[in-house]
């Protein structure tokens, strides 16, 4: 094994997380919570990607998510891989989808919004028409989802 | 439990809306009964309305409802540091409806989220004020005897006037055709223009507001061009008197034309028309009493047949 490369163990159980932007990496980890696990996570930054320049990706031992939590990472990280790993072997890959709704992640635009102003978790819904944007579901402000704000510690619903 | 909540129009469909308005006929019938007696609803105005709160206190108190609440603000917890939730989770071990009025947008919704009891949305800053919704479409029904296939001409603020937005969406379901007239600074938002197109709703825009244009309407909904929406002022100097409505502007109206308003009016209407058959504005404010009747009880559960089976009305 060349030197330079980075030395990583294998993983046998867990989820493996490529291609996250590397300016989207932290959002990431504060989505999926993973300063507060115990299993084995490994974080890489600033690594080379012939697609993207530079990328992070995160393996993530003995834990695997749900559809539902995964495809909350498209708000953030939406050309985001995954991999299900079993006994060392890749047994799913796919992309995350953009789900239905966006819940407790996303921090509403208008000031005036409910949400904004009470301690309650926000709810968007994308708009059918046009799916770069989203819909409070309190105040129905429409905004594009590129400009809103992710919440400092999100909490998936 | 099922949530009997009114939040937004729009989650009415067509037969609903003809339910309810079915209902409120019944109470312009009857307005005095006891249909309510032993219920305790509650009014809390986050922000003051004084007209709204008193229409809804006078349904609850015309049907034998007792009436709690708050009108201003300032006296509430809220002030203290309370949330709302406390608020209405307090409120809701006293009252079996909450009505309530809020200054943030989207409170209603979530008040009736979390609420054991139904919530009535009296207004929620700019967003939704369903209350209002429901007597326009009665007073046009009233004065049209439908609302199908109606030519509404909705005039002034068509940008923040949540009346309008409200009024648009709820005629989704009977075939109307929309002309907004308004100035470019206060036009009708490019999102309920899409909503539009993409409901079937046809609309027209009008540039001029004149006895030719007005000649066309069935229902003319005029609203309050307000001084401090404007971000030119001289803009508004300008602008101001071009969407007053004058007596002689309706010498080509049709006979079955009525002029609407939600109010306060300050000067968008000339008071000479006061006394002419097209003013409806205020027949519209006191139908608000009877829209409010048929809300307050269908929350409450209480059904159509109910109303019109219901024996104790006074005389």
């Amino acid at each position: 094994m060349k030197r330079q490369e980075l030395i990583v163990s294998a993983l046998d159980h867990g989820t493996v997380i490529d291609h996250i932007p590397c300016d989207r990496l932290f959002e990431v980890i504060r989505l999926l919570h993973l300063q507060d696990m115990t299993s084995k996570v490994t974080i890489g930054y600033n690594l080379k990607s012939a697609k993207m320049g530079t990328k992070s990706i995160i393996k993530i031992a003995d834990r695997f998510f749900t559809d539902a939590e995964l495809n909350q990472l498209s708000v953030v990280a939406p050309d985001v891989t995954l991999a299900v790993i079993r006994d060392y072997e890749v047994v799913e890959k796919r992309q995350v989808s953009m789900p239905h709704e966006i819940c407790g992640i996303i921090r509403c635009n208008n000031p005036k919004c409910i949400t904004n102003n009470e301690p309650m978790p926000t709810l968007f819904h994308i708009v059918d028409e046009d799916p770069s944007l989203v819909r409070c579901h309190y105040c129905n402000h429409e905004q594009d989802i590129k400009q809103v704000k992710i919440i400092p510690s999100p909490s998936l619903c | 439990m099922e949530n009997r909540s009114l939040v937004t129009i729009a989650d009415h469909t067509r037969e609903k809306i003809l339910y309810l308005l079915a209902m409120a006929e019944q109470f312009e019938l009857h307005p005095n009964r006891r249909i309510l007696d032993g219920r305790v609803v509650a009014t809390l105005f986050f922000e003051p309305s004084t007209r709204t709160r008193l229409s809804f206190e006078t349904a609850a108190n015309r049907l034998g409802a007792r009436v709690i609440g708050f009108a201003d603000p300032k006296v509430t917890s809220g002030t203290k540091g309370e949330t709302l939730k406390d608020t209405i989770m307090m409120v809701s071990n006293y009252a079996d409806v909450i009505v309530m009025r809020h200054y943030l947008e989207g409170a209603a919704r979530y008040a009736s989220e979390i609420a054991p009891v139904p919530v009535v949305n009296a207004g929620d800053g700019a967003n939704q004020h369903p209350s209002q919704t429901m007597l326009d479409l009665y007073t046009i029904y009233q004065t049209q005897h439908r609302l199908d296939n109606l030519d509404i001409y909705l005039v002034g603020d068509l940008k923040y006037g949540r009346t309008v937005h409200s009024l648009l969406m709820a005629m989704r379901h009977f075939n109307p055709t929309f002309h907004f007239i308004a100035p470019d600074e206060l036009s009708m938002p490019e999102s309920y223009k899409l909503y539009c197109r993409k409901m079937g709703i046809q609309y027209v825009e009008h540039k001029d507001f004149d006895a030719e244009v007005i000649a066309g309407a069935d229902i003319l909904y005029m609203t309050r061009v307000q001084r401090e929406r404007f971000t030119d002022l001289m803009e508004y100097e300008r602008v101001k008197d071009r969407y007053l409505l004058k007596l002689d502007m309706l010498r080509k109206a049709k006979p079955n034309m009525r002029i609407l308003h939600p109010l306060p009016r300050v000067n968008e209407i000339e008071y000479a028309i006061d006394d002419d058959t097209h003013a409806y504005y205020f027949q519209q404010a006191r139908n608000g009493l009877f829209a409010r009747q048929a809300i307050l009880c269908d929350v409450l559960g209480i059904t159509l047949d109910q109303v019109i089976n219901d024996n104790t009305i006074i005389a």
